[in-house]
């Protein structure tokens, strides 16, 4: 019951976010309503007992990746984008595009539910460890490689990033 | 009320990629093309910690912190190909980059 409010809450969160970030003037607002959305996702991790990618995904995205949006919008002179045209020529070709594949989507799943038994999730073996336990258990062992990996993008990432934001190389 | 499944999640995540992907395709603003980026990377996330939580699997959740760092470099690397362009050619209008169009 109280999972399901709240189900619906972030939910609405999430996409009334998302919605107001497309569709904003004003780079700022969009920014704002961009954290407003990413906190629902948040919210939506922490109902699927996911705690650790909770807490990433607010000190992250939240903390990290909207601090960087924010500081690049007033780096960048945005006065003059926000009085001309915000969508472009093609709006209408993009917006069938997308119609069409997303009912394609909505079909599939809704006629590959019965496949899957999407309806009801796998009876939760009783877990000792807990959330974060288990994602350190997988990730450095069965993921260690990939994890060493991610670090050298990162580390290329922050060289190129550096690079590009350079006056003079 | 009837209990919220993965199906819910999915129906969401599917809907969170739509408007995302409506938001690259027809935004001419670069900075709002790269937040709709983000937005799809979290329909993503959605997706796969629905699954996680359904399979009582937790393989999920890493590939899911997988995603997230991609999406910190992808973000940051587009942030600062931004602030180069806009000091080359002062505009953050996509359509207005056309050097390579024919």
């Amino acid at each position: 019951m109280l999972d399901t409010v709240f189900f619906y809450f972030f939910a609405l969160l999430t996409l009334g976010g998302a919605v107001l970030t497309i569709t904003r003037r004003n780079a700022i607002h969009s920014a704002v309503s961009l954290i407003v959305s990413l906190i629902g996702v948040a919210g939506l991790f922490l109902l699927q007992r996911a705690e650790f990618l909770f807490a990433v995904q607010i000190v992250l995205y939240v903390g990290g990746i909207m601090v960087l949006f924010l500081f690049v919008i007033m780096l960048v002179n945005l006065d003059d984008a926000a009085r001309v045209a915000q969508f472009n020529k093609q709006w209408w070709l993009a917006l069938a595009c997308v119609v069409a594949v997303g009912g394609e989507l909505a079909y599939f799943v809704s006629r590959g539910s019965d496949a899957f038994r999407l309806g009801e999730a796998t009876a939760a073996a009783p877990d000792k460890a807990g959330n974060v336990e288990r994602i350190a258990d997988v990730l450095f062992s069965q993921y260690l490689l990939p994890f060493e990996v991610a670090s050298v993008l990162l580390l290329a990432a922050v060289v190129g990033s550096v690079l590009m934001a350079k006056r003079k190389v | 009320m009837h209990p919220i499944t993965t199906l819910h999640y999915l129906v969401l995540s599917v809907a969170l990629l739509a408007i995302g992907t409506i938001g690259v395709l027809t935004r001419r603003n670069i900075v709002i093309i790269l937040m709709s980026i983000e937005l799809i990377l979290n329909a993503v996330n959605i997706n796969l910690i629905a699954f996680s939580r359904h399979f009582n699997n937790v393989n999920g959740q890493v590939f899911a912190i997988f995603v997230i760092t991609v999406a910190v470099a992808e973000a940051a690397v587009g942030l600062g190909i931004l602030i180069a362009l806009f000091r080359n050619k002062e505009t953050v209008q996509a359509d207005e980059i056309e050097i390579l169009k024919w």
